[in-house]
């Protein structure tokens, strides 16, 4: 556990996003007498053909806050390390054909080792982030509990931290309700109070995905099938569609909505069933790759706990067994819908996030669903 | 801490003597030198006086000076403006992998709109081979641009030989003495150059003003059009205040350009001296000797500019490394990537200082002090 220093003696470094929530959280260290520090990270340049690049407007919202709090700030750039580290990995999971989730490994990779190094080189005793989320230091360490605003927790996407890396963190925003962010910023004046919040994948932005991701990976078109094999369409390319998805098949005619079910990556088939409800949607277990405890407590082999496989899902009971090979099976209460290869599924124990991994297989009654990705 | 700036090349303090006269004529001198009455005629004298002064300093005639909005305007002026003046007899444009962007981005322009760019190499230490210009010259060239000192790494070009190559030649011979003027002699005749860029803010003058000295008969198309002021070249009421600051800026620089040469190679040396004696590993990229006195660029072997940067920042010792790019971070140098190629280490380590007004041995000492301090720091982190 680190000392408790005297707050103008302790350094911080935020990593600001031009956003609403870091500038709240640079605001609200500065006013606890931190020695705050501003940094902007560019992780990827999207300039369009008019030269107009986000990043630079969001630097020069990040300018105006720290000006206004009257703290300094600087620009890092780890474009190289967010294109080997996060985007080759995304590029590489949708050609495998599962739905890879960019943000945990961003901040596994990015926000919290990259930057992190960062701001210790510049002899930063915390790094602080607008994430909705909470660590609380214990004398078994430190725990990660889920934001107060649980509309807007974002332990999900930090579920690879580990311990090492969550005692440089501080979460100043974790105890707030979003509605309250937005007041403070309001109250202070901050530049950013009004800004819209960003949405979708960072480097993605408000753009058409399918168009983006076309630029990166050939799009190979094919047949829509039902699991029976009779043709209903044609598909855009797999990696487009994830599963349990409604919209974009253009699947018209009679009876319920139809719905992405299942891949077939050898034949490049996409499948799709009928009713949100479909039973082949549902499953039963999963078994996780790439694990890891956001805690140093030990686990014994078989524990019960709460888990989520989507962001902004309600928690499902579940029980963990820890595999030899460091890998978990985990075995859900009842039967749970599009469960979905190369998402994360995040494990809590009441309030703590304790730790995560990225979903590998799918099973139903025991039995692997080859379908799924 | 108290803060120690060597960053002079970006911009530097103002003299007091030029505050001083400016903030007397922003008081008095309010006229339009154009109006025929007599508190513009009072205006107009000082403007005179002003590009007198300018003019003497390069050897050139008072109507070969046009005022501008800086440096930057100058660079734009000489290249778009002889471009488009001479496009008939050619399209052809000479200048280096090196010069400023207010260099650069012109001719990238041109080259959309129908004009050829040469951009040419250097050696290691950041200098053009005059043998490189003779064979990029020809018949349909129109401009060849290329810079007195360069802005990062202080290297010096040969533009005496290139002028002299090019007495034969149609084109029109520019160089961009933005950082070069106020610290080397230069006199237009023996440079044997049509047009040079130079600005206040570098030499302790006032931002936003600068000149583009342009030889007569020289061909040249204004970029600012209206009224008929600096003899149709460039539109726009002059700044008078800016101008005698700059007036008055360009004179104390003749006037202690010996002295303050000699104080300038003191401070390279105390920077690369207490450096030695630290044991650091560190490089002086281009070159110390024949170089520009006041700037020395220094590659930290292992280090990270991006964090070096800061940490110097906050440590009190105001520095710059490459451009900053558009959202603040560091873009490599394209200076340093011309000298060594684009996957060279110097890219990531190298730093900035540069030398000016206001320093003294002890402050400079102190300022390698605490660079070695964190350069010993870091190696531990």
């Amino acid at each position: 556990m680190n000392e408790v220093k005297d707050p103008s003696k302790t350094r911080v470094v935020v990593g600001m996003s031009g956003g609403v929530d870091s500038s709240v959280a640079a605001y609200l260290l500065k006013k606890q007498g931190y020695d705050v520090i501003g940094i902007f990270m560019k992780n990827w340049d999207d300039t369009d053909e008019n030269g107009v690049c986000t990043a630079t407007e969001d630097y020069e919202d990040v300018i105006k806050v720290c000006n206004q709090i009257g703290i300094p700030y600087y620009a890092v750039n780890f474009e190289k390390q967010y294109w080997d580290k996060v985007f080759s990995y995304f590029l590489e999971e949708y050609k495998a054909g599962r739905t890879p989730n960019p943000d945990v490994m961003c901040n596994k990779e990015i926000k919290f080792k990259a930057f992190l190094e960062h701001a210790l080189k510049l002899g930063a005793d915390y790094l602080a982030t607008g994430h909705y989320a909470r660590v609380e230091q214990t004398e078994d360490g430190v725990k990660m509990l889920r934001g107060v605003d649980h509309n807007k927790d974002q332990t999900y996407f930090l579920n690879q931290l580990s311990q090492e890396q969550l005692s440089h963190v501080m979460f100043p925003i974790g105890d707030l309700e979003k509605p309250r962010v937005r007041e403070i910023a309001e109250e202070a004046g901050l530049a950013t109070a009004k800004k819209k919040d960003s949405t979708g994948i960072c480097f993605i932005g408000e753009r058409n995905f399918k168009e983006f991701l076309s630029q990166y990976l050939p799009a190979q078109p094919g047949n829509m099938e039902t699991f029976d094999g009779k043709v209903m369409g044609k598909h855009d390319g797999l990696m487009y569609y994830t599963l349990g998805q409604r919209h974009g098949l253009g699947i018209g005619g009679d009876g319920e909505p139809w719905f992405v079910v299942g891949k077939d990556l050898e034949r490049n088939v996409l499948l799709v069933g009928q009713s949100f409800h479909n039973d082949l949607l549902y499953s039963t277990s999963l078994t996780a790759v790439k694990t890891s405890f956001t805690t140093n407590r030990t686990f014994d082999k078989n524990f019960s706990c709460t888990a989520k496989f989507r962001y902004r899902q309600t928690d499902v009971p579940v029980d963990v067994t820890l595999l030899d090979n460091g890998d978990w099976s985990v075995t859900f209460s009842e039967p749970t819908r599009a469960i979905t290869p190369g998402q994360s599924v995040v494990l809590y124990d009441g309030d703590e996030c304790i730790g995560g991994g990225t979903i590998d297989e799918v099973f139903k009654n025991g039995e692997k669903l080859t379908y799924v990705g | 801490m108290n803060e120690i700036y060597l960053d002079h090349a970006a911009t530097s303090p103002m003299h007091p003597q030029v505050i001083q006269v400016m903030t007397e004529v922003m008081s008095e001198v309010f006229g339009n030198p154009s109006s025929i009455h007599q508190l513009g005629r009072h205006a107009r004298k000082y403007l005179d006086d002003a590009r007198h002064v300018i003019a003497t300093s390069i050897q050139a005639k008072d109507n070969e000076i046009i005022f501008t909005g800086g440096g930057s305007e100058a660079d734009n002026l000489a290249i778009r403006g002889t471009a488009y003046a001479k496009k008939a007899q050619g399209r052809h444009i000479i200048t280096t992998a090196i010069e400023h962007h207010a260099v650069l981005h012109p001719c990238e322009q041109l080259e959309t709109e129908g004009f050829e760019v040469t951009y040419l190499p250097v050696n290691e230490q950041g200098v053009v081979s005059v043998a490189d210009v003779e064979q990029a010259l020809r018949e349909d060239t129109i401009l060849v641009t290329i810079m007195a000192g360069n802005n990062e790494v202080g290297s010096i070009q040969p533009i005496a030989e290139i002028g002299a190559l090019l007495t034969e030649h149609q084109a029109t011979f520019h160089t961009d003495a933005v950082q070069a003027f106020g610290l080397e002699k230069i006199n237009v005749d023996e440079l044997k150059v049509d047009l040079l860029s130079a600005s206040a803010h570098k030499l302790n003058g006032p931002k936003g003003v600068g000149f583009l000295y342009q030889r007569e008969q020289t061909p040249l198309q204004p970029l600012i059009l209206g009224g008929e002021q600096e003899r149709k070249r460039r539109a726009g009421t002059e700044n008078i205040p800016g101008i005698v600051g700059l007036a008055k800026a360009v004179e104390i620089a003749q006037a202690t350009m010996d002295e303050k040469r000699i104080q300038l190679k003191k401070y390279q040396q105390i920077i690369v001296d207490t450096f030695t004696a630290s044991g650091i590993h560190f490089k002086v990229n281009g070159q110390v000797e024949n170089g520009l006195p006041h700037v020395l660029n220094i590659s930290f072997a292992g280090m990270d500019v991006e964090s070096f940067l800061v940490n110097l920042d906050m440590a009190g010792v105001a520095v710059s490394s490459g451009s900053a790019c558009t959202a603040g971070s560091i873009d490599p140098s394209h200076v340093l990537v011309a000298m060594f190629g684009k996957d060279s280490a110097e890219l990531r380590n190298s730093i900035r200082f540069s030398f000016g007004y206001g320093l003294t041995d002890d402050t400079v000492a102190e300022a390698a002090k605490r660079t070695v301090d964190i350069v010993q720091r870091l190696a531990n982190v």
